[in-house]
């Protein structure tokens, strides 16, 4: 049984700039991650206290799926599959510091890479299939690949998967929502071309 | 009393910033009014974090979880019992 | 979707430095946890399995320079080799290389030794092991809280029901760091006394280290007697990040998923390996799903008695001692287990004991309020 699965839409945050699918929605010159974040938060007329308490890669991964499924109705067995390269090593390094005088319980849970899969499962009620994946670089084959065996397998009817990393303030994030209505087909290729493809427009970041 | 007084707008602050309650002031919380639950909405790990906070800023150890869901009741439950076991 | 044929595996941990040794000691009711001081990082004592390094260095030195590889890489090499050694016609180029790992080389955050500082990146420890063997893809990196080695099983399943995959290597391994110490200790999460799964007196977790290795195909080997992976699901419980749902609704859920897959139902479950971390909220929320599963008769055992939690490694570790007891129809029992302190009957092994064994269930679960269960068959 061959299906095709289409890339419904997508979402990037970088150096500053938001943007879903080609349109560049918020775009900010501020270099400090909080403020940053909370800016988009406010952008997105978030309400969610909870927000505020998340490490950075939880903002990230939160911000990114409210844009993402803000504009569709989320099937409920929407898998979650993201990588990174860093892990969690920017709350990792903040738990250490802490370490030294006294260990902080809310740094600690952080200091997981998927405790994200777990913050956006919480505020999209989803209780689907989780994978956190980390490797050297963006890896299109093993996400299209793993999306691949859960959609075809029944075991999902969408799939949010992506890049979601953040090291000594550098952010890099890019999530899609996988699906079987059609659109951009979900390739390899696709995945490379979104995720490499430039900014149309230098951001005004100096 | 006034010395209490202090103390409990002296946690009202701790607690928003350790706790990273964003968008509210010490006058938001009201001494009687719960922390956790239905009131303030903190939750276990928080709890866990003001158990730091007691060590950290009063020296005073906790080590059984079941006390401290009565310390934590309230702003004025926490401020009593700081008054009555802080050494520092 | 394709079965998943698990073929050879081996154990690094305080009870050996082979599967065989892990068996024995697990049948002789031995532990690897022991009382350990580190009052430079927390007050109390408290009980651990940890890998003794000298112990470590003598066996790795017959297969590298022990100076050039972190303790964690040289348990997991020499997992790994123990398995090519038994392997040789297995081709490197073709087998997929998947790591599972919660924190990998974190203690290099607090001793780096004479390591580059990117030796802290889980994709460095991955290049490690993939280079000194010669595995020729690049690894494939499972970091997913306390279910990755299990994870990790599924996914060479998954990625082999889609002719990705044909052999993989599913690699597991996690340190007792002083990270992690710290970590558990300031989540009050630890026990003072080695940990008591599903007992009234149960106060939390041991920790343990260890690194294991499993050896996959998705074909089925000419000799009888094989365990196969037929169903797999992971479910998250949208509930709370550190916390267990207290109905154990994503556990549940995973259960339910896997047995449907496998087309079989909870009462031809013949043994069920539990997490068991002995938290108190941990062993109560699996008791709630295990009973709305209908599992509550079924014999189950946690194994974190022998081997404390070994974090990413442990739900690898005990489907590879799942393997053995469908394989031996020997149930092992459930070690320093009490009276039953969990809110729902469960029908806890107490004593070893033949039985025949044709259908096991894994469960795990982790923070992040992940969930995992893998149902075998034997054939």
């Amino acid at each position: 049984m061959q299906q095709d699965f289409y890339i419904k839409n997508w979402v990037k945050i970088k150096n500053g700039k938001v943007s879903n699918s080609e349109k560049v929605i918020f775009n900010s010159s501020e270099t400090d991650l909080s403020i940053f974040f909370k800016a988009v938060y406010n952008f997105l007329e978030l309400k969610y206290p909870k927000f505020h308490k998340m490490d950075g890669l939880s903002k990230l991964g939160i911000l990114g799926a409210e844009i993402l499924f803000r504009e569709h109705k989320i099937s409920p067995d929407t898998a979650l599959i993201l990588s990174n390269n860093a892990s969690s090593l920017e709350t990792d390094r903040q738990f250490h510091e802490s370490i030294s005088s006294f260990a902080s319980p809310t740094l600690f849970v952080y200091t997981l890479p998927n405790i994200v899969l777990g913050e956006i499962s919480i505020k999209f009620k989803l209780q689907s299939e989780n994978a956190f994946f980390v490797s050297d670089s963006f890896n299109a084959e093993l996400l299209k690949n793993y999306s691949e065996s859960l959609l075809t397998s029944g075991k999902s009817s969408e799939v949010l998967c992506g890049w979601l990393d953040l090291e000594n303030g550098e952010y890099d994030v890019f999530l899609c929502l996988v699906s079987p209505e059609i659109n951009m087909p979900f390739s390899e290729e696709n995945l490379k071309k979104l995720y490499f493809a430039e900014n149309e427009k230098p951001t005004s970041r100096t | 009393m006034l010395k209490m007084k202090n103390l409990q707008a002296e946690l009202k602050e701790s607690i928003i910033e350790q706790l990273n309650l964003e968008d509210m002031k010490p006058g938001d919380i009201e001494n009687d009014e719960p922390l956790f639950g239905d009131g303030l909405g903190l939750d276990s790990i928080d709890a866990l974090e003001l158990i730091v906070l007691l060590e950290k800023d009063y020296g005073i150890k906790l080590t059984d979880p079941a006390q401290s869901r009565e310390i934590f009741g309230s702003i004025n439950s926490m401020a009593e019992f700081i008054e009555a076991n802080r050494t520092q | 979707m394709k079965k998943l044929y698990l073929l050879d595996d081996a154990i690094i941990s305080p009870l050996g430095f082979s599967t065989k040794e892990n068996i024995k000691a697990i049948q002789e009711g031995r532990s690897g946890l022991q009382l350990q001081q580190k009052p430079e990082t927390i007050e109390t004592s408290f009980y651990a399995g940890v890998i003794e390094e000298s112990l470590l260095n003598a066996a790795f030195v017959g297969i590298g320079d022990i100076k050039k590889y972190t303790k964690l890489e040289k348990m997991m090499l020499l997992a790994v080799q123990q398995i090519l050694a038994k392997n040789k016609d297995l081709d490197l180029n073709e087998t997929a290389l998947i790591i599972a790992t919660t924190k990998g080389n974190i203690n290099l955050l607090k001793d780096p030794g004479n390591f580059p500082e990117n030796r802290l990146k889980l994709s460095e420890l991955g290049q490690v092991i993939a280079n000194f063997f010669g595995f020729a893809q690049t690894p494939i990196i499972v970091s997913n809280a306390c279910i990755s080695g299990g994870l990790g099983i599924a996914v060479a399943r998954r990625l082999g029901g889609i002719g990705k995959i044909k052999n993989a290597l599913v690699v597991g391994g996690d340190l007792v760091s002083d990270f992690v110490v710290s970590g558990f200790n300031s989540f009050q999460a630890l026990s003072q006394e080695a940990c008591k799964p599903f007992s009234k007196d149960r106060n939390g977790i041991s920790l343990g280290e260890a690194a294991t290795a499993m050896l996959v195909s998705t074909d089925k080997p000419e000799s009888s007697g094989n365990i196969a992976l037929i169903g797999d699901a992971t479910v998250n419980d949208a509930n709370h990040i550190s916390g267990p749902s207290r109905t154990g609704e994503g556990l549940y859920q995973s259960i339910q998923k896997a047995l449907k897959e496998a087309k079989i139902s909870a009462n031809e479950i013949d043994f069920l390996s539990a997490h068991g971390t002995a938290t108190i909220y941990n062993d109560e929320m699996e008791s709630m799903a295990f009973h709305r599963s209908s599992l509550q008769n079924t014999p189950l055992n946690s194994l974190k008695g022998y081997y404390g939690h070994t974090l990413g490694a442990s739900a690898l570790i005990e489907s590879i001692i799942t393997k053995h007891t469908m394989l031996n129809n020997e149930l092992y029992s459930s070690k320093n287990f009490g009276e039953l302190g969990v809110s729902k009957s469960l029908t806890i092994i107490q004593e070893n004991q033949n039985m025949e064994i044709n259908y096991a269930l894994k469960t795990a679960s982790g923070f992040g309020g992940c969930n995992l269960a893998l149902v075998f068959k034997k054939e």
